[in-house]
């Protein structure tokens, strides 16, 4: 870096950098020719740069504003969806802010033809400096890991000053022709003062990357260049605009002391943009930033209740199979409701904010009965529902006779596992609950069985459904249970009832 | 069969890769054999394309495009190559997903050895496997809930009543042989259903599978 190090410093001139790129200041954006005062004093500011440094941490700003386009997008860091360069101003290899460079990267042009157009711009009332000193206030720097450009050249430098030092001729010869007496006056001190926010706006820059070295190299401090440049900054910022009050207001006049303060508040305000920017961009990263580790907190906070107390459970009951069979089988449906169920993390906040209504659905409810009967006979009861509604008393009558079913089935099948199917299709509820146990002959039944049975079949047929018992020894048993559903509206889940249930919040 | 099937395992999590070659292993099957293994999408189509096994057994999840994405690259070049998802995931969309990037069949990693052992030889011969899970995501994607869809071609967008009833049997837990006795058919004509809807699943552009994942929510 050494080698560069040097072509910057030494590549910079200060009138190249007035004539060609100053922004100008806010004060007078309708003046109709670029500040184009010569600099005497200029050359003592633009001394040595405090060295680039490639210890930065990224810049956190993804988003660009650009008046060419709103690259906000969230792909690959520098880049736009469309493989793009970002437009961020060039953090090295610049003349000046590095916005020609960073435009010239963006449009994948000659950085060239950039600034050609801005010293053509300049001519057109100023219009080019308006639009440079904007968008060095507004593009934010390149992140230092951000691919470089191609190096500045020592040609590509020299080709820079020689389009400014064009421009500037033709200005001269413009003043040259007649007009210039008129607003030379004008011109000299609010160029004056355009020239010092530049030193200031670039200090700027400067002082950012050198808070960002001062973090990850715990030196505190700015360099003594920086402050001289700072206060220089300062000094023709006020320096030009008195001179241009002095020069222009009749001080005889009763407003001329309004004058003052205005011109006074104005060049309070050139001097801090670079502070009032950064400090809105700062606070954009923070609340991003606390975004972030709410969700983070929510998240790890979940695991620990659950995940976590459960993998201390089973350690402490590492002998006890069953038991750690049962608890991580209710775990991982837990986890499974949370990560992807209708309530769940992966169907965003939105849902997650009624969790009351979504537990009068039917499919939830069916869902629920499950697990417990799962987690009570840790017997693994998967169950697939297609369709939902909301709940009413019939689907009420189903869920329990269901969940009779399932418990019958882990009770006495001796099996493992029970499967639970069940569909809501042409107005009609069907839940199939079935076992590859023992099974038995329906006509030839206990009495314990048969009492159960009668309870689901009773109950099924009080509400207008019907149950049916497919099982012969040997061959498993299924239970098909079918009530009728009322039609569309009930449709989708009800509202909720007791709506104090929906103000709860976590 | 005269030689086994070759397995390939593709998994982010190494314990799980493990745990599956050992349970196929531990069942001294002689008609599978698992040829290798793989834990990221690119170690896995660079493998996959040189050993070139029969069945690769894909995880949905994995970082960088996860099955969905392997299959993308591998399966127009390698069409021979059978790929059974075996999955956590829940969610119907990542599923369909898989199955339309051409997974011939879906099954949980909670599944016994033994099952498993079962459908990779099935996948393998050609034959799709539905787990009741599976068919209860393919019979909600090609129901009328959520919104009349357009039915562009009936022969790919809709479900003839025989496969719907097949459907809905796999999804209560039958296996093919009960499904065919139920159903008075030959397990034959029960695999030809369940490969028809398979291909429905895959080819049918009736419902736009993010719009359909999220109306499951609120129908």
């Amino acid at each position: 870096m050494p080698v560069l190090r040097r072509a910057c410093r030494t590549g910079r001139s200060p009138l190249a950098d007035a004539a060609a790129q100053a922004p100008t200041a806010p004060v007078a954006p309708t003046q109709p020719r670029p500040p184009a005062g010569p600099s005497p004093t200029a050359p003592g500011f633009g001394g040595p740069v405090p060295a680039d440094t490639d210890s930065r941490p990224t810049n956190p700003i993804p988003v660009v504003a650009s008046p060419i386009e709103p690259a906000n997008t969230p792909t690959a860091p520098g880049f736009t969806a469309d493989g793009v360069p970002k437009l961020t101003r060039r953090r090295d290899y610049r003349v000046l802010g590095g916005v020609a460079g960073g435009i010239a990267d963006h449009l994948r042009v000659k950085v060239l033809w950039v600034r050609v157009a801005f010293v053509l711009l300049a001519l057109l009332s100023g219009a080019g400096v308006l639009a440079y000193g904007l968008l060095w206030i507004f593009v934010p720097q390149a992140a230092p890991d951000a691919p470089a450009a191609q190096p500045a050249s020592p040609v590509e430098r020299r080709q820079a000053l020689g389009i400014a030092a064009v421009g500037l001729a033709i200005l001269i010869v413009v003043a040259a022709l007649g007009l210039g007496d008129s607003l030379g006056v004008v011109l000299g001190p609010l160029g004056l003062a355009a020239i010092g926010a530049a030193f200031i706006w670039r200090e700027a820059d400067d002082a950012r990357r050198a808070r960002w070295r001062r973090s990850a190299a715990g030196i505190v401090g700015p360099s003594r260049a920086s402050w001289w440049r700072l206060i220089g900054g300062c000094v023709l910022v006020v320096g030009g605009l008195s001179v241009f009050a002095l020069g222009q207001v009749d001080f005889t006049a009763v407003q001329s002391a309004l004058l003052a303060v205005v011109l006074t508040l104005v060049g309070v305000a050139v001097i801090t943009i670079p502070w009032w920017v950064r400090l809105v961009r700062d606070l954009g990263d923070e609340r991003q930033g606390r975004i972030r580790e709410k969700e983070r907190a929510e998240i790890a906070a979940h695991l620990h209740d659950s995940v976590l107390q459960t993998l201390a459970l089973i350690q402490r009951q590492a002998g006890d199979s069953k038991e750690v069979q049962r608890l991580a089988r209710s775990q991982e449906r837990q986890l499974r409701t949370w990560l992807y169920g209708p309530a769940g993390y992966a169907a965003g906040h939105g849902a997650a904010d009624s969790p009351a209504a979504v537990d009068q659905t039917f499919a939830a409810s069916l869902a629920e009965a499950a697990g417990d009967v799962e987690d009570t006979y840790n017997k693994s009861v998967t169950p697939v529902i297609v369709g939902d509604t909301g709940m009413d008393q019939h689907l009420n009558a189903l869920v329990a006779a269901s969940r009779e079913a399932m418990v019958n089935a882990a009770k006495h099948a001796q099996v493992e596992e029970i499967s639970v199917y069940a569909e809501i299709e042409d107005g009609t509820a069907s839940v199939f609950v079935r076992d590859r146990g023992i099974g038995f002959d329906p006509a030839v039944v206990g009495s314990d069985r048969r009492g159960l049975a009668e309870s689901i079949r009773g109950r099924m047929e009080r509400h207008g459904g019907t149950a049916t018992v497919r099982s012969s020894p040997g061959n498993g048993t299924e239970i098909e249970l079918t009530v009728p559903v009322r039609p569309d509206e009930s449709e989708r889940p009800t509202p909720v009832m007791n709506s104090q249930q929906g103000d709860v919040t976590k | 069969m005269s030689h086994p099937v070759t397995v390939f395992v593709v998994d982010d999590h190494a314990l799980f890769r493990t745990g599956v070659k050992a349970e196929l292993a531990g069942l001294d099957d002689d008609r599978i054999a698992v040829v290798g293994e793989a834990g990221s999408v690119g170690e896995a189509v660079v493998r996959i394309t040189s050993d070139q096994p029969d069945v690769v057994l894909l995880d949905v999840h994995m970082p960088d495009g996860g099955g969905r994405a392997v299959l993308d690259q591998i399966h127009a070049k390698l069409p021979d190559v059978v790929f059974l998802a075996l999955s956590v995931s829940d969610a119907a969309e990542d599923v369909i997903a898989v199955i339309r990037a051409g997974a011939r069949g879906y099954v949980t990693k909670t599944i016994s050895g033994r099952e498993l052992a079962d459908a990779i030889v099935r996948v393998s011969a050609g034959d799709a496997v539905f787990s009741p899970r599976l068919a209860g995501f393919v019979l909600d994607a090609f129901s009328d809930r959520g919104g009349p869809a357009p039915v562009t071609d009936p022969e790919l967008d809709l479900l003839s009543p025989r496969e719907r009833e097949v459907l809905k049997l796999l999804a209560r837990g039958y296996a093919y042989k009960e499904i065919a006795a139920q159903l008075f058919i030959s397990i034959k004509t029960v695999e030809t259903h369940v490969s028809s809807v398979l291909r429905k699943t895959q080819k049918s552009n009736r419902y736009e599978l993010s719009r359909w994942a999220s109306d499951r929510r609120l129908v």
